[in-house]
């Protein structure tokens, strides 16, 4: 049997290597100032930073889980704020810098991974879906989002509006995936599947997910694939805007593989010393998408330390918000269970409301005769 | 006007109706666009609506139910033909982990005003999978609205209302029954149309009530008609879940005797449910235990099985037997 798993791996659109020099690319020219690259690297920052306090926040049982993103940064914000007022992201559940880019205050995310809501923000509002749980499955609805957006003839000038659905290496596997996969090419709909390949789906290497390298699926359907450094935020920013702006202009679909790593746990719950060598994260933390930019940053005399001192400080500002914003989130009341079920009114739901209500009186009454 | 309309073409007409009156109203499923449809339900909605609003999706379940949700993200109302009831399963995820609770999962900020039409149950000398009958699957699932039909006067109003509910809904259309006819006003207004929540007594009677629904409607008026020695109460539900209790209810009160008939088997099915919260709320008018009249728990058998699977007259003539011994 012959073996086509990825022996000669494909080269990577890299813009920034890890010691922060810059590489160029004949298709993504380098089109980013000093400004923009600061401005990157402050978001890169803050949301290590969010995502470390909610770590921290589970370990002291403010939160009932967390889904690190740590090592993802540059994955998120890049392919985040290539994202236009007008476009449409569906999430995953680890998409907190996409989220921020997206305006989504961090609380909105502890809110959900507290157990206070399923995810409440307004995804109109902020141009981003509700966090996905089931693997995949928001890859579907990307799809039908972008062919409502055909529907509406909002394609092909400066107003288009394009889509982005985030999942993993995992949901490479699923069937959802691949039938959004074939929806999206036969329709031609203007939808970017952006793949986080973090080499882990919670202990399984990547060679459990597939004999070929991800981006290379999107041949067999008929539309472009592209793997990128997802630790270069530069790369995953030119790369994400070229295949949005392929789509607003009425070209179809594009497969973008971010090639990263999952520095952390799965979940809070995981354990990855049982399943992969801390060696590997050693490798990985060389190639950190926070220090390379800080590298280029420097060498490039863009920022001082007082920039970098300033956006620590920031950091720490937003830490202590996270955490003060956290322990002041409500639980829900009992009776918020009931709610939004159904738009229209259920006389099942109704009635059950009603008796929990009286139950629950019912004790408030007992306690009052017990006062007495 | 008024025209004498198959179930299948009254609901075609809904259909029609439905888009002509919404433009985000939008068709889809396997082989609904020239075809009309494996059963000619969207037939020339594509001639005269276009491919992008009645779409030939490819043969994929979960990706019709999962690009109708993102469809209805983007402010349409994707009503989904699933050509089979048994080719349900492979769309079940998005369904039932998605479709019915994003309402929730939102807090009421977002809307999937979807429509799965499905044609459901036995007795066309089918092949596996094309006689099932999975309305309990549905009913038992928070965030879906389930509702069948019995006759093309409801069909026709019905998958109106379903189009136009902010909830998703499972249009359940009884596949035996779609030749079925009845004269239907198709003038009428939408708003003086009976609610698709409510249950329908579809034959009056004092001694017992009968409980059916989509294709057994039928097979229940005729066994009351039969029975000559009493005078059986016929109750069209018309909406599985929610059940319409009160009619079910003030109904059983009068006769004091209950006999549920529905294809699908009978264990843990709506007819157990029903008669639980019957027997709740109806104790003491009760004049016998609540009789289920239904299909086996046995897989779908083979077609030259399914005259002896499937509930007929003279199964319900016996269940009502049942229900007078007491």
């Amino acid at each position: 049997m012959s073996d086509t798993t990825a022996h000669d791996e494909p080269e990577l659109v890299q813009l920034l290597t890890p010691d922060g020099e810059v590489h160029t690319h004949p298709d993504y020219p380098l089109e980013i100032g000093g400004e923009q690259a600061r401005s990157l690297y402050r978001d890169l920052v803050l949301v290590r930073r969010v995502d470390t306090e909610a770590v921290a926040l589970q370990r002291q049982g403010e939160l009932g889980l967390w889904a690190s993103l740590l090592g993802q940064e540059a994955a998120q914000i890049g392919s985040g704020r290539a994202l236009r007022d007008g476009d449409m992201a569906f999430p995953s559940y680890r998409e907190h810098g996409v989220a921020w880019c997206r305006g989504v205050a961090p609380r909105e995310l502890l809110g959900m991974f507290r157990g206070v809501t399923n995810g409440g923000w307004d995804p109109a509002e902020h141009g981003l879906q509700l966090y996905t749980i089931v693997i995949g499955s928001q890859a579907l609805h990307a799809t039908g989002y972008a062919m409502g957006v055909q529907r509406d003839g909002a394609l092909g000038e400066e107003g288009g509006d394009a889509v982005i659905a985030y999942f993993g290496d995992g949901a490479t596997s699923q069937g959802d995936t691949n039938e959004a996969f074939n929806f999206a090419a036969v329709n031609n709909a203007p939808v970017v599947f952006f793949c986080q390949n973090n080499q882990w789906a919670i202990s399984e290497p990547l060679d459990r997910q597939s004999r070929v390298p991800i981006y290379k699926r999107a041949s067999g359907f008929g539309f472009p694939g592209v793997r990128v450094d997802g630790n270069d935020v530069f790369a995953t920013l030119a790369v994400t805007r070229a295949a949005l702006e392929n789509a607003r202009e009425g070209n179809g679909p594009t497969l973008i593989e971010a090639f990263t790593y999952r520095m952390g746990a799965h979940t809070t719950n995981d354990d990855p010393t049982r399943y992969r060598a801390s060696a590997e994260l050693e490798e990985w933390k060389r190639k950190d998408p926070i220090l390379r930019l800080r590298a280029y940053l420097e060498k490039q005399g863009l920022a001082d330390e007082e920039f970098f001192a300033g956006v620590d400080e920031e950091a720490d500002r937003i830490g202590e918000q996270v955490r003060t914003e956290c322990r002041a989130l409500p639980d829900p009341a009992p009776l918020e269970i009931f709610d939004e079920v159904y738009a229209e009114p259920n006389v099942h739901i109704d009635r059950q409301r009603a008796d929990f209500a009286d139950y629950l009186a019912s004790f408030e009454d007992a306690g009052a005769e017990g006062g007495r | 006007m008024s025209a004498n309309l198959t179930i299948g073409k009254a609901i075609n007409a809904g259909l029609r109706r439905a888009m002509e009156a919404d433009p985000k109203v939008l068709v889809m499923g396997e082989d609904v666009g020239r075809l009309g449809g494996v059963f000619r339900v969207t037939d020339q909605l594509h001639k005269d609506f276009g491919a992008d609003r009645v779409i030939d999706t490819p043969l994929a379940e979960s990706g019709i139910v999962g690009t109708a949700i993102g469809l209805a993200l983007r402010g349409y109302r994707p009503v989904c033909e699933i050509q089979f009831d048994g080719f349900f399963f492979p769309a079940a995820n998005q369904t039932f982990t998605q479709l019915a609770k994003l309402r929730r999962r939102s807090a009421g900020k977002v809307s999937v005003p979807i429509v799965l039409r499905i044609p459901y149950g036995g007795g066309i000398g089918a092949v596996e999978h094309h006689s099932e009958s999975p309305e309990a699957y549905f009913a038992h699932t928070a965030g879906l609205r389930v509702v069948t039909v019995a006759n093309a006067v409801d069909a026709y109003w019905m998958i109106q209302q379903a189009i136009r509910s902010e909830d998703p809904v499972v249009f359940l259309e009884p596949k035996r029954r779609y030749y079925e006819k009845a004269e239907v006003d198709t003038d009428a207004a939408l708003e003086s149309a009976e609610p698709m929540g409510r249950a329908r007594i579809a034959r009056p009677g004092t001694d017992a009530t009968l409980l059916a629904y989509g294709p057994m409607v039928k097979t229940a008026l005729q066994a009351a008609e039969a029975d000559e020695e009493r005078s059986i109460e016929v109750i069209d539900l018309r909406s599985i879940a929610p059940v319409d209790y009160d009619t079910v209810t003030e109904s059983v009160r009068r006769t004091g005797r209950l006999v549920i008939t529905h294809e699908a088997p009978l264990s843990h099915g709506v007819g157990g449910e029903i008669a639980a919260r019957v027997t709740e709320e109806c104790f003491y008018h009760l004049e016998s235990p609540v009789i289920r009249v239904a299909a086996f728990d046995t897989p779908y058998p083979q077609s030259r099985l399914e005259e002896h699977y499937l509930p007929d007259l003279d199964r319900v003539l016996d269940g009502v037997d049942r229900a007078f011994a007491y």
